[in-house]
C-alpha cells in the first residue's frame, strides 16, 4: 500500500532517534562505570562485571557505581516522563515537576517524615542521612506532591489560566513549601538540619538497591500507563474539546495522569532529593527530535532523561574529583538557563 | 439521521441554550446561524456531549447518545472546533488521530490507507509530512476536515469552519464539506456567520436567538423580516445569477 510505505518511511527516522538514544544511554552507562575517584581501566570494569565478587574493583563497580547508574537512569526517566506528561495534559510547555512545585511539595513531605515522624536517622558516613522508614517517607512525599498537583489542577480549571499564570502559581506553591520546610528545620537539631540540607542538594548515592527497585518498578508501571494512553495524549495535543470529540475521557485522564506523575516524582524525590530541570529539558529536546508525537515522545523522554541525569552524574563525580558534587545543583545550574531560553523564546505560550 | 430533542444547557445560572429541537436527514447540510452569543457553539458542543446538557437528548438513527461511551459516540459524531490547537504534529499524524476511536493499540494498514486516501482526495499530499503549525489557516481547516472524514462519522459538526479564511478558501472549504455530505451520506451541522455562503452550500437553516431556536427553514423562507428579527439588521433578499443572495443595507 502506497500510503503505508510512505508513512513507514516517515516513522523510520523517529525509530532511529530512539535507537541512537538507547545507544547513548548504554555508552553513558559504560563511561559512568569507568569514571570516578578510583581509576578503573575498561579492563578492570569488564573483569568486575563478569567476575562478580572478586577484589576491590568488583566492590566498587557493583556496590558503588552500579547503584548510582541504576538510580540515575530510573530517576532521570521518572522525572522526564513526569515532565513530558505534565506538559501535555496541562497544555503548558513550561510544566515539569520542578517548575510547578511538585518536587518541592514532595520534598516538604519527605522532610516532614524525616524530622517530625522520625523516619530518618543519621547514618554512619558524615552528613549522609539514612532513611529508616522508606515507605513512610515515600508516602509523605507523595502526599506533598499530590497537594501541589491538586492546587495546579484547580488553577488549570480556571478558563483564564495561561501557561505563565500556572508557572507563577507553581513558583508561589514551591516557595510556600520551601518556607514550610525551613520552619520544620528550625525546630530540628543541628545534625538533622545538616542532614536535610544535604538531602535537598539531591544525590544519587543514597538510594539502595531496594529503593532503586521501587523507583524503577513504579516508573515502569507509569511508563506502561502512559504508553497505553499515547493516542489519547496525541488527541489532547489538539485541545481538550477536540480530544473529547475523538473519544478521549479527558475529565478522567488528566487528573489520573497528574496523580501518576506526582507519584513517580514523589518517590524519586523521597530517595534522591530535589533534582531539578531534568523533567523540563528532556521532553523539549525530544520534541525537537521526534516532534509532538507522544507515541515517540514518551519513550524518547524516558531515555533522554535517563541519559541526561547519567551525564550530569558523571560530571559531578569527575569535575572536582575526589569531591563528588551534588547532582541536583548541577542539573539546576545547567537547566535554569535553558528554562529562561524557553520562557523568552515562547513567551510562556504553548 | 440526527434528532435533537429539547436540549438545554447553562453555564452556572446563565442559560446558554434552552429547549432546542430539530432534526436533519442523511447527506443534509444544515447551517446553524445567529448572532454572537446566540448559543450556536454551545449547541454543537452539547450535541457531541463535550458539554453535558442539563436536559434533552440527541438521537442518531433513532438511538439515544446519552448513555454511550465517549469512544462509541466518537464513531458517530465528529467535531471540528472553532479554533483548533495545532501543536507540533505532522499533518498525517493529525489526520490519523481521526482513527483514534477505532484504534486499540496501534494504527493498522486500513487506518493508514484511509488517511492516505483522504489526503489524496483533498489534494494535500504535498503537506502530509509538514508540521501543522507551519500551515496557513485554510490549509489547517482542510486538515481538520480530513480528520473529521477519516473518523467515518454519521454526523459532522463544524464550528465556524470558514472563520479567518479568505473568500476563496471559504468557498473551497464549503465545497469540500458539501461533497463529503453528498458522497458519504453524512449529516453536516455547520455553525456559520456568512449568510450568502450558507445559502450557497446548505440545504436548510437553523436560526438561533438568545439561546433558543428561532426557526428552522429552507432558503426560500429567508426574507428581510427574518433578518431583522434574528440579526436586527435591514437586509434585502435578491436573486443574483439565479441564486438567492442577501444584501445588507
Amino acid at each position: 500500500m502506497e500510503g503505508k510505505g510512505t508513512y513507514s518511511g516517515y516513522l523510520r527516522h523517529k525509530w532511529i532517534v530512539l535507537m541512537i538514544l538507547l545507544l547513548i544511554l548504554l555508552a553513558m552507562g559504560v563511561l559512568s562505570l569507568s569514571a570516578g575517584s578510583a581509576a578503573l581501566s575498561p579492563g578492570d570494569v569488564l573483569r568486575a562485571l563478569f567476575m562478580k565478587g572478586r577484589g576491590q574493583e568488583s566492590m566498587i563497580v557493583w556496590n558503588i557505581r552500579m547503584p548510582r547508574i541504576a538510580a540515575a537512569a530510573a530517576v532521570g526517566a521518572a522525572l522526564s516522563l513526569s515532565g513530558c506528561i505534565m506538559q501535555n495534559v496541562l497544555r503548558n510547555p513550561l510544566a515539569s515537576s520542578s517548575t510547578l512545585g511538585v518536587s518541592q511539595g514532595a520534598s516538604f513531605g519527605a522532610a516532614s517524615a524525616i524530622i517530625l515522624l522520625g523516619a530518618g536517622s543519621q547514618g554512619g558516613s558524615g552528613f549522609i542521612p539514612s532513611i529508616s522508614e522508606p515507605y513512610m517517607v515515600s508516602l509523605c512525599a507523595f502526599a506533598g506532591g499530590m497537594i501541589t498537583t491538586a492546587v495546579i489542577l484547580a488553577i488549570s480549571r480556571f478558563r483564564s489560566s495561561s501557561p505563565s499564570v500556572m508557572v507563577l502559581a507553581g513558583v508561589a506553591v514551591s516557595s510556600m513549601f520551601s518556607g514550610a520546610t525551613t520552619l520544620i528545620q528550625y525546630f530540628a537539631d543541628d545534625t538533622m538540619v545538616a542532614s536535610i540540607v544535604y538531602w535537598t542538594f539531591g544525590s544519587l548515592s543514597r538510594a539502595s538497591w531496594r529503593e532503586i527497585g521501587a523507583i524503577a518498578a513504579l516508573s515502569a508501571a507509569a511508563f506502561i500507563f502512559f504508553m497505553l494512553n499515547r493516542w489519547n495524549y496525541n488527541a489532547i495535543e489538539s485541545g481538550r474539546h477536540s480530544a473529547k470529540s475523538l473519544g478521549v475521557n479527558v475529565d478522567l485522564l488528566v487528573p489520573l495522569s497528574l496523580a501518576v506523575c506526582a507519584l513517580i516524582t514523589s518517590v524519586a524525590v523521597a530517595f534522591t532529593g530535589c533534582i531539578g530541570f531534568i523533567g523540563l529539558i528532556a521532553p523539549h529536546i525530544m520534541k525537537r527530535a521526534v516532534g509532538n508525537d507522544w507515541r515517540f515522545l514518551i519513550p524518547g523522554s524516558a531515555l533522554c532523561g535517563a541519559a541526561l541525569l547519567l551525564a550530569a552524574d558523571i560530571a559531578c563525580r569527575t569535575a572536582a574529583a575526589p569531591v563528588v558534587l551534588p547532582v541536583g545543583a548541577i542539573t539546576s545550574f545547567v537547566g535554569a538557563p535553558l528554562f529562561l531560553y524557553l520562557v523568552i523564546r515562547k513567551g510562556g505560550k504553548p | 439521521m440526527i434528532e435533537v430533542r429539547g436540549l438545554s444547557f447553562s453555564y452556572g445560572h446563565r442559560n446558554a441554550i434552552h429547549d432546542i429541537s430539530f432534526s436533519a436527514g442523511d447527506g443534509e447540510v444544515v447551517a446553524i446561524l445567529g448572532n454572537n452569543g446566540a448559543g450556536k457553539s454551545t449547541l454543537v458542543k452539547c450535541i457531541d456531549r463535550i458539554r453535558i446538557p442539563c436536559s434533552g437528548d440527541v438521537l442518531i438513527d433513532g438511538v439515544s447518545t446519552g448513555s454511550m461511551s465517549r469512544r462509541a459516540l466518537a464513531r458517530l459524531i465528529s467535531y471540528t472546533a472553532q479554533r483548533s490547537e495545532c501543536g507540533g504534529m505532522s499533518v498525517f499524524d493529525s489526520i490519523l488521530l481521526g482513527r483514534r476511536p477505532y484504534i486499540r493499540w496501534g494504527a493498522g494498514d486500513e487506518d493508514i490507507g484511509m488517511c492516505a486516501s483522504v489526503i489524496r482526495s483533498m489534494g494535500i499530499e504535498d503537506l502530509q509530512f509538514r508540521c501543522l503549525d507551519e500551515l496557513s489557516g485554510g490549509e489547517q481547516q482542510k486538515v481538520m476536515l480530513a480528520r473529521a472524514l477519516v473518523q467515518e462519522p454519521r454526523v459532522m459538526l463544524l464550528d465556524e469552519p470558514t472563520s479567518s479564511l479568505d473568500p476563496g478558501s471559504q468557498y473551497e472549504m464549503m465545497a469540500l464539506v458539501r461533497k463529503a455530505a453528498e458522497e458519504r451520506g453524512i449529516t453536516v451541522l455547520a455553525v456559520l456567520h456568512d449568510l450568502n455562503l450558507a445559502l450557497r452550500f446548505c440545504d436548510r437553516f437553523f436560526f438561533m436567538k438568545g439561546g433558543t431556536g428561532y426557526g428552522f427553514c429552507s432558503g426560500s423562507d429567508i426574507d428581510s423580516n427574518l433578518m431583522k428579527d434574528v440579526y436586527g439588521i435591514d437586509a434585502e433578499v435578491v436573486m443574483i445569477g439565479g441564486r438567492r443572495s442577501i444584501l445588507i443595507d
